[in-house]
């Protein structure tokens, strides 16, 4: 079963049979790529416009084997590890701190809001002014755009927490870090890794961005330099590489949504 | 010296301008079982709020002789702890560690749910989510219990037979309890004596002993009788009042078309 997403078929249309999934799930993409065959056989499509699925294969082996490819997706990968990971580290405890006191909400919550509203790409020239080129602009990127959301979903998944849980915390004399490592963390916990999907794919898309005008590598740059070299071919390889990273990137996410302590959060 | 488990004296409590609970008084003795009935909305948790100390009262002093334990209507237990982990954080106050396994399993045996320890409350049904709760309160040694309206989302059937559990539960180790229900049959069967309170503001209207020992069954005389003065003294009794007038059905009814 997919976690978290088709936990109730009632409300989610008709169920597919569990052995035809995998089959339904390729459907689009065959067909997607099934018509770029044909079109550019028949020559449909100049290769100028939209280079030919045998180009971009070919290329997307050689850019394999050498491995530029994948050293772009590292460099990339470590930049939205070190720039969602700040974001997560900072963004949850001001969110905690914002759940539980009105003051930190007042205080916190007018210049989260601006900010959240601030498109990240728009401190990309401050990015490159303060950190030059390389990872330090990117990560500040990444960062810039998901600590924001990160701290709001947090703010408001500890709003949210039943009254009743914290009664019975102070039924059982759960208090101070007590409470909120085993009260409060945990009643949040379901939301926080929805925040954390959601956040996460907001990085990926942020990185690329960041790399194709303050990097030096990584698959943003590569991007920018295919484009520059006309390599409409080299092109595409990426663009598919960098779709496939994000989608494991949150089917790894996803797996956290399986773990029997947050599994409430899905299925009420 | 104060012999009392729960003492109130002059009580009032306001949520901002609205007046929830209005000079109230009320003793409750050491083993003594005390229903606390009324409308909807009266303040009948508000009440179990105060005397657990949840709530500061705006006014009036609140004594208490001992810990208490409240069980919720619903959805009390932390729904990220299986049923044993849940009852499990019952028994934190008690004083030493040792026998806690013992107890633990003891608790399972008694509410009959050995086999579903390991159950999330999610994977349980309402009323056996229900025991657990009551077993998490029982698990510790706290002297007062605290029922807010504890069977209230059940179907009739298991709510029967839960006030029947809880009356074995309290006998084997007998306990102060307060009972907030809205629920008069509930209230006369189980509790010595039955406060009833009136609409907001709180106050109490009247007080009704149920001379017949513990445990009842809810066709018992006493039972039978002691609801029909609650509903007398609410003015709803079948005998003096017509619930729904023949009008008002026949307007029900042409509007459901």
């Amino acid at each position: 079963m997919e976690a978290g997403l088709d936990s109730r078929p009632a409300l989610r249309g008709k169920a597919v049979p569990e052995d035809g999934r995998w089959w339904f799930s390729l459907a689009v993409p065959i067909a997607v790529v099934g018509l770029w065959v044909v079109l550019s056989q028949v020559g449909a499509i100049a290769p100028a416009v939209l280079p030919s699925p045998r180009a971009v294969v070919v290329c997307l082996g050689e850019e394999l084997w050498s491995g530029r490819l994948g050293d772009d997706a590292i460099a990339s990968l470590f930049r939205v590890a070190v720039g969602f990971g700040l974001a997560v580290l900072l963004g949850i405890p001001a969110g905690l701190a914002m759940g539980h006191s009105a003051l930190a909400r007042a205080v916190l919550l007018p210049a989260i809001n601006f900010f959240r509203s601030l498109s990240p790409l728009a401190w990309i020239p401050f990015a490159i002014l303060w950190f030059g080129i390389g990872d330090a602009p990117a990560i500040f990127l990444i960062f810039m755009a998901t600590v924001f959301p990160m701290a709001l979903a947090t703010t408001a998944a500890v709003v949210s927490i039943p009254s009743v849980y914290l009664r019975v915390a102070q039924d059982f004399g759960l208090c101070g870090w007590e409470r909120l490592a085993k009260v409060v963390l945990p009643a949040i916990l379901p939301q926080v890794i929805t925040a954390l999907r959601v956040t996460a794919g907001l990085a990926w898309l942020v990185v690329v961005a960041a790399e194709m005008i303050a990097g030096r590598d990584g698959l943003g740059f590569a991007i920018w330099d295919a484009r520059n070299g006309l390599r409409m071919d080299l092109l595409v390889a990426e663009m598919i590489v960098i779709g496939i990273v994000g989608v494991v990137l949150d089917r790894v996410l996803l797996r956290l949504m399986t773990l029997p302590s947050v599994r409430w959060g899905y299925e009420r | 010296m104060n012999d009392k488990a729960v003492r109130l004296q002059s009580v009032s409590h306001h949520f901002g301008s609205v007046e929830v609970i209005r000079d109230l008084s009320l003793e409750v003795s050491h083993g003594e079982y005390v229903a606390v009935v009324g409308p909807s909305g009266s303040g009948k948790t508000t009440l179990l709020n105060l005397i657990s100390g949840f709530l500061e009262p705006s006014s009036g002093t609140i004594t208490r002789r001992g810990e208490s334990r409240m069980v919720h209507q619903q959805d009390g237990l932390y729904p990220w702890l299986t049923a044993r982990e849940n009852i499990a954080l019952g028994l934190r106050t008690r004083r030493g560690t040792a026998g806690r396994p013992g107890r633990l399993e003891a608790m399972l045996d008694l509410i009959g749910l050995n086999g579903f320890a390991d159950h999330y409350p999610h994977q349980l049904s309402g009323g056996m989510r229900q025991r657990v709760e009551l077993a998490r309160a029982l698990a510790g040694e706290a002297e007062i219990l605290l029922l807010d309206e504890p069977f209230s989302a059940l179907d009739y059937l298991t709510r029967v037979r839960l006030r029947g559990e809880l009356e074995r539960l309290i006998r084997e180790r007998p306990r102060t309890v307060i009972l907030v229900t809205h629920h008069l049959e509930e209230a006369a069967q189980l509790a010595d004596r039955v406060v009833l309170l009136t609409g907001r503001p709180a106050r109490i209207r009247c007080v009704l002993e149920i001379p017949r020992p513990r445990p009842r069954r809810p066709t018992d005389p006493a039972v039978v009788e002691a609801v029909e003065r609650l509903l007398g003294e609410l003015g709803a009794d079948p005998e003096t009042s017509a619930i729904i007038p023949p009008d008002h059905v026949a307007r029900a009814d042409g509007g459901g078309r």
